[in-house]
């Protein structure tokens, strides 16, 4: 399958670029002047942050999409991303304390993005649950799209929330992150961790849209052949 | 029938069957007096201290018993699969939802004005020369609780394990509503009260977006 063959292809190419942009964080760029090695978690943690709400943001758009078309593919797209981002997300929530703990000296604090990180990873946490616990694959998709998109639109709202919530009760000053006036060459190694972070999401959802397309393709067969896979384990769960 | 009708028709038959067995109210008030007694008793709060806890301490205990309350929105029609019934009206899905949301709404209003006292009263914290301001902050993030509860509601009245998805779903989406009604609260109940214009623009702000999406989406979800 010459389909198949590209994908692979793109697989190989995804690799060598995070192989790549694993020896441009340590090898090229430069060390920071403060927070000396530490601050190059900065790439994967921040460009997993990027990937995250790229995620997030498709996921939401394919929700928005099947209750449009009423497609199952928009369905098997949105669980996708959801998962992934899902995934980069939570490499971001833990790659940020092992950065806080040597700069800030705390592991977590209550401050305005961390919040919003951990409510985003709470409402997709929430997104996936709720997928696993509704059967019928037709209901299903349609309340985890509005679930989806309620989520999604509940983004900007805690994000308005919590900033104001921070700004009303001041923090002490734990250090500025490195946002402001990047090196030119620290910027060029973020950007490529960005792209090649970019490459993995695209690469693992689309694996993981695949298995979605399976596993519906089996449901069907297996509606066909009056034995559904799972009618051992149905029997004993109450519904 | 006009969407206004329709929802009320909702309305008052979901006010009629409370009105008979009275068992949400009766439940939740209770609920509320439980959490107000170990909340206190978890915390044994200084005066002090209960000016500080007690906008957190009214919210969630007005959460989670929405949460519980809002429940039984759907799976009340189950028994005798009334919502097939309510479905087959030739009125808008946004009309059922609607009348529901009103109905919720006005029972967690009437829980809130009743134990709005007995929280002042538990806490020593006097409420007297804000009532108002502060019952207005209440309903505005009430109103929220009640508009998103009751879409999940509809959403997980199929689901598995219903009655732990529903908070698990609707916790972190009203997080921003928390977050502004305890704000605004808190403002309220300084010896110098004020009502921060932000919070009450997002309270209200967090009812017309979650409404809206509601009316949008009421129609998938209302369907078998």
């Amino acid at each position: 399958m010459a389909n198949g063959r590209w994908w692979r292809s793109a697989a190989v190419a995804t690799a060598a670029a995070l192989a790549i942009t694993g020896y441009a964080i340590f090898m090229v760029a430069p060390t920071e002047l403060t927070m000396r090695e530490i601050q190059r978690i900065f790439y994967f943690h921040a460009a997993a942050g990027i990937a995250a709400y790229a995620a997030f943001f498709v996921s939401f758009l394919a929700s928005i999409g099947y209750l449009a078309a009423r497609q199952p593919e928009w369905d098997w797209l949105a669980v996708a991303t959801a998962e992934c981002g899902l995934m980069f997300c939570t490499v971001n929530l833990v790659s940020g304390p092992i950065w806080a703990k040597p700069v800030w000296g705390v592991w977590w604090t209550w401050d305005a993005r961390l919040t919003l990180t951990f409510i985003l990873e709470l409402l997709y946490i929430a997104y996936l649950l709720l997928r696993s616990m509704v059967r019928e694959p037709d209901r299903r998709a349609t309340v985890s799209a509005a679930f989806g998109i309620f989520a999604f639109i509940d983004v900007p709202l805690s994000y308005f929330s919590i900033r104001w919530w921070r700004t009303e009760h001041p923090q002490p000053v734990l250090g500025g992150g490195p946002g402001s006036g990047l090196d030119p060459r620290m910027m060029q190694v973020f950007v490529l961790t960005i792209l090649s972070l970019l490459a993995l999401l695209i690469l693992l959802a689309r694996q993981r849209y695949r298995l979605e397309a399976l596993r519906h393709r089996l449901s069907r067969l297996a509606m066909e052949a009056e034995a559904p896979p799972e009618a051992a384990w149905a029997k004993g769960a109450t519904r | 029938m006009s969407l206004r009708a329709a929802a009320r028709v909702v309305l008052e038959k979901e006010l009629r069957v409370e009105l008979r067995t009275r068992e949400l109210t009766q439940t939740i008030l209770f609920f509320v007096l439980v959490v107000a007694g170990m909340f206190s008793f978890a915390f044994e709060p200084t005066a002090a201290e209960s000016r500080r806890i007690l906008p957190g301490l009214i919210w969630l205990a007005f959460f989670f018993a929405g949460t519980l309350m809002l429940q039984l929105t759907f799976v009340r029609e189950q028994a005798n699969d009334t919502l097939a019934a309510l479905r087959l009206a030739p009125i808008d899905p946004f009309a059922i939802v609607l009348g529901k949301i009103l109905a919720n709404f006005a029972f967690l209003a009437v829980t809130e004005v009743i134990f709005v006292p007995v929280f002042s009263l538990f806490y020593n914290v006097g409420v007297g020369a804000v009532l108002g301001r502060l019952l207005l902050v209440l309903f505005l993030g009430t109103f929220g609780l009640a508009v998103v509860g009751t879409v999940f509601a509809a959403m997980t009245a199929q689901a598995r394990m219903r009655e732990l998805m529903l908070p698990l779903l609707l916790l972190p989406v009203l997080a921003p509503v928390l977050i502004a009604g305890v704000e605004a609260t808190a403002a309220l109940l300084q010896p110098d009260p004020s009502l921060p214009r932000e919070w009450l623009a997002l309270l209200g702000g967090s009812d017309v977006i979650f409404l809206t999406a509601t009316w949008l989406l009421s129609g998938f979800l209302i369907e078998e």
